[in-house]
């Protein structure tokens, strides 16, 4: 049975004789610890800078305080570094699992990848407070950092690709084509997007290659594709491993998982556009964006129904495993989230959402939903096996996890949403004598309830990141039961 | 008939198809825009910033105040009538990187030029509250007390064109004089507004500029460089 494949297509005879691989599970533990440390960092800052915009006064005024300057420690230490690092755990996890063989390239390479990107971000949090910015979203480091990033990723590319080269199983299993793809297409969006001409080679300013109008487009066709490959098609490969293998079912649908495969990766790449509706970017380029974000609700769908149709028959889990829960559920938020964001590439929607809290609702119902929720899964998951523990230290906390998350993240999109669509129509708004009816500075003024829910809910959604930490850490704590053969009970998703 | 699993074995055929899949959007959306003449439509009066307020450009991109204000009027009524006619694609044609932004918690300053004196300026980035009670920005007054560090301006200036802004050998030559020259009120700018039509003196010391000296150059520039009542504007070339 545990050669089962996915959709059980995968013919047992085929497997080859079973000899024992010494996976490498030192760097996925280390990573897992940093990707909790770098969550609680990340929804940190998110309280703090979410305070600033209630409050102004707690900028306090110093240069290395303001919102201008926390606010990419935030987005990079939430995307970079807390969901970097549990990509980079799990995948070269799974790809060990899933390919039965040791990670290729030894210990050392495999030691470097961790330190070489935990160094990427200590420094990116440290150059951005110090004042050195692109100015580009999610693409701040400056040219030396990302020349050390680039570094860093294609030694990743010959990690994972060396593992699934050598590895014993016939197939390569779903998840890594994920996580393949990912890793792939993540190197090619920062390589194209950081082309830029250093003042010196002393001095860490430098100018961007493209500029205006071309240099818009550059960038959000990187920044729509961090989402699309940093923040889903890596997700997604989490997804198809842990949510069969805490379900204990095979994936849903093998097909689904193909077709949904290559049209996501396919249209994703076209839909940067829609970030740049009525702008200067000519209205070709516009369609072609709207047009593929809109289509690309199909795949994403697909996505989340073989993810969620893989629980039939196990809902009963769902009672049983809160880690599980969290899988579930971010699956849930995904299906939400790439349902909301065709909608908003819509250029009529988007001439109301755009500029607004809507923008930053929706970000966040995918990243606290779907990213933070599938890591979370993920983790609950990992932590007893990596440490060989028979069970969690508390599976009662892990549902005070699930629900104050959860409520937190209520808490933050609804209130986004309100002050978001609140924004739009009184920028837009007309009084009887056909005048603007409201200045800017009202409608700043009308929001500020919804920006103390919306810090409400990043406290709760931060106070569940702490409860996580604390079970882990009693996780870690409580004796080892050294009985990792039987752990954990279930059917394996492909080659273990 | 096709079988998935010939990919799903190879893991090299994968990576391959994996590439060619992923290129395709990129290359059909962006290569365009660096071939297709119209993209952007020049237009009388874009010109490069002047040194001073290329190095307030720097001091905003610095600062992040991007996270806050779009630089992108879009053609939309409302918009046009807040804050100007919309924003062209030459406007920021000079501009490495762009700085359209992407969230408004503060309104647009693609067209903030001349809309207030250089002395509001100086007062709101000091202590936005005590001119727009609402506002939510953050307190810019440590900038005033931040001497500018010009020592390589001119170094900047040759990167920015080396990746295309048109400075004349006879900018950069002249960049340090510019540079003291629009951060100086009692200085005389005839030379600086010949190279650099339309650019703001700010209310400088005379001796050293300031970081706030040059980012209110900077904002006292944006959105002013193209005349739209114009005619010859009115058709642009190509």
């Amino acid at each position: 049975m545990s050669d089962l494949a996915i959709g059980g297509v995968m013919p047992v005879a085929h497997a080859p004789a079973r000899t024992a691989v010494v996976y490498n599970e030192a760097v996925v533990r280390k990573f897992t610890i940093a990707a909790m440390f770098w969550a609680v960092v990340a929804f940190l800052v998110g309280v703090v800078i979410a305070a600033q915009l209630a409050w102004p006064q707690l900028n306090l005024g110093l240069s290395f305080t303001n919102f201008g300057r926390l606010r990419p420690v935030h987005t990079s230490a939430a995307i970079f570094a807390f969901g970097g690092s549990a990509l980079f755990g799990t995948s070269l996890y799974v790809v060990q699992r899933t390919c039965r063989a040791r990670l290729f390239g030894g210990e050392a390479l495999a030691n470097f990848l961790f330190w070489g990107y935990q160094f990427f971000i200590v420094m990116a949090a440290l150059s951005y407070v110090m004042g050195f910015s692109q100015g580009q979203e999610y693409a701040e480091p400056e040219w030396h950092l990302d020349l050390w990033l680039t570094v860093v990723w294609v030694l990743y590319a010959v990690v994972f690709i060396g593992t699934l080269l050598k590895r014993e199983e016939p197939h390569i299993y779903v998840a890594n084509w994920f996580y393949l793809a990912f890793i792939l297409t993540v190197a090619i969006l920062h390589l194209g997007n950081n082309v830029a001409l250093p003042v010196s080679i002393y001095t860490a300013k430098s100018y961007n290659f493209a500029s205006g109008v071309q240099n818009a487009m550059i960038q959000w066709w990187y920044g729509h594709n961090a989402v699309g490959f940093f923040l889903t098609a890596g997700f997604l490969g989490m997804m198809y491993y842990f949510i069969p293998k805490a379900a204990g079912r095979p994936v849903y649908s093998y097909r689904l998982s193909i077709v949904h495969f290559w049209s996501l990766i396919f249209m994703y790449m076209w839909a940067g556009p829609h970030h740049l509706h009525w702008t200067a970017l000519p209205d070709w380029t516009q369609t072609l964006g709207m047009a593929f974000s809109v289509m690309l609700w199909m795949p994403s769908w697909g996505g989340m129904i073989n993810g969620i149709m893989t629980l039939s028959g196990a809902w009963d889990k769902l009672r049983t495993d809160p880690g599980l829960r969290f899988s579930v559920t971010a699956v849930g938020f995904y299906g939400m989230s790439t349902f909301e964001g065709p909608v908003m590439s819509i250029r009529d929607v988007n001439s109301l959402s755009h500029y607004t809290d809507w923008g930053i609702g929706h970000v966040h119902s995918g990243a606290l939903g779907w990213v933070a929720f599938i890591s979370f899964g993920a983790i609950y998951y990992l932590v007893p096996v990596l440490w060989k523990r028979e069970r969690l230290y508390s599976t009662r906390l892990v549902s005070w996890h699930y629900w104050v998350a959860t409520l937190g993240i209520v808490f933050y999109i609804t209130s986004m949403w309100v002050a978001g669509i609140m924004q739009g129509l009184m920028w837009r708004a007309y009084d009887q004598f056909g005048f603007l009816q409201y200045s800017f500075a009202e409608s700043v003024n009308a929001v500020h309830p919804y920006y103390v829910i919306r810090l409400i809910g990043g406290v709760f959604f931060l106070s569940g990141a702490l409860i996580m930490v604390y079970n882990l850490i009693q996780t870690v704590r409580s004796p080892s039961t050294a009985r990792r053969e039987a752990l954990p009970a279930g059917v394996a998703v492909a080659g273990e | 008939m096709f079988r998935h699993e010939l990919i799903e074995k190879n893991a090299i055929l994968m990576l391959v198809l994996t590439l060619l899949t992923v290129a395709i959007g990129g290359i059909v959306e962006v290569v365009p825009l660096f071939t297709i003449e119209t993209t952007v439509e020049h237009v009388k009066g874009v010109r490069p910033y002047s040194p001073l307020e290329a190095r307030g450009r720097d001091i905003y991109v610095r600062e992040g105040c991007y996270t806050c204000h779009s630089q992108m009027i879009r053609a939309l009524r409302d918009e046009v009538e807040r804050y100007g006619h919309y924003s062209i694609a030459a406007e920021s044609m000079y501009d490495h990187p762009f700085q359209w932004g992407s969230k408004r918690i503060g309104p647009d300053l693609a067209r903030v030029g001349g809309k207030y004196s250089s002395d509001w300026h100086y007062a709101h980035l000091i202590n936005a509250q005590s001119v727009v009670p609402e506002s939510l920005m953050p307190h810019y007054a440590f900038l005033a007390d931040t001497p500018l560090e010009t020592a390589d301006a001119v170094a900047r200036m040759k990167a920015q064109r080396a990746v295309g802004v048109p400075y004349s050998d006879e900018d950069i030559a002249n960049a340090a004089a510019d540079l003291r020259t629009q951060a100086d009120p009692s200085a005389d700018n005839t030379d600086l507004l010949k190279r650099y039509p339309k650019a703001v003196t700010v209310p400088g010391d005379g001796k050293q500029p300031t970081e706030m000296d040059a980012l209110v150059a900077y904002l006292q520039v944006l959105g002013t460089m193209v005349d739209f009542a114009d005619p010859a504007n009115e058709k642009p070339r190509q």
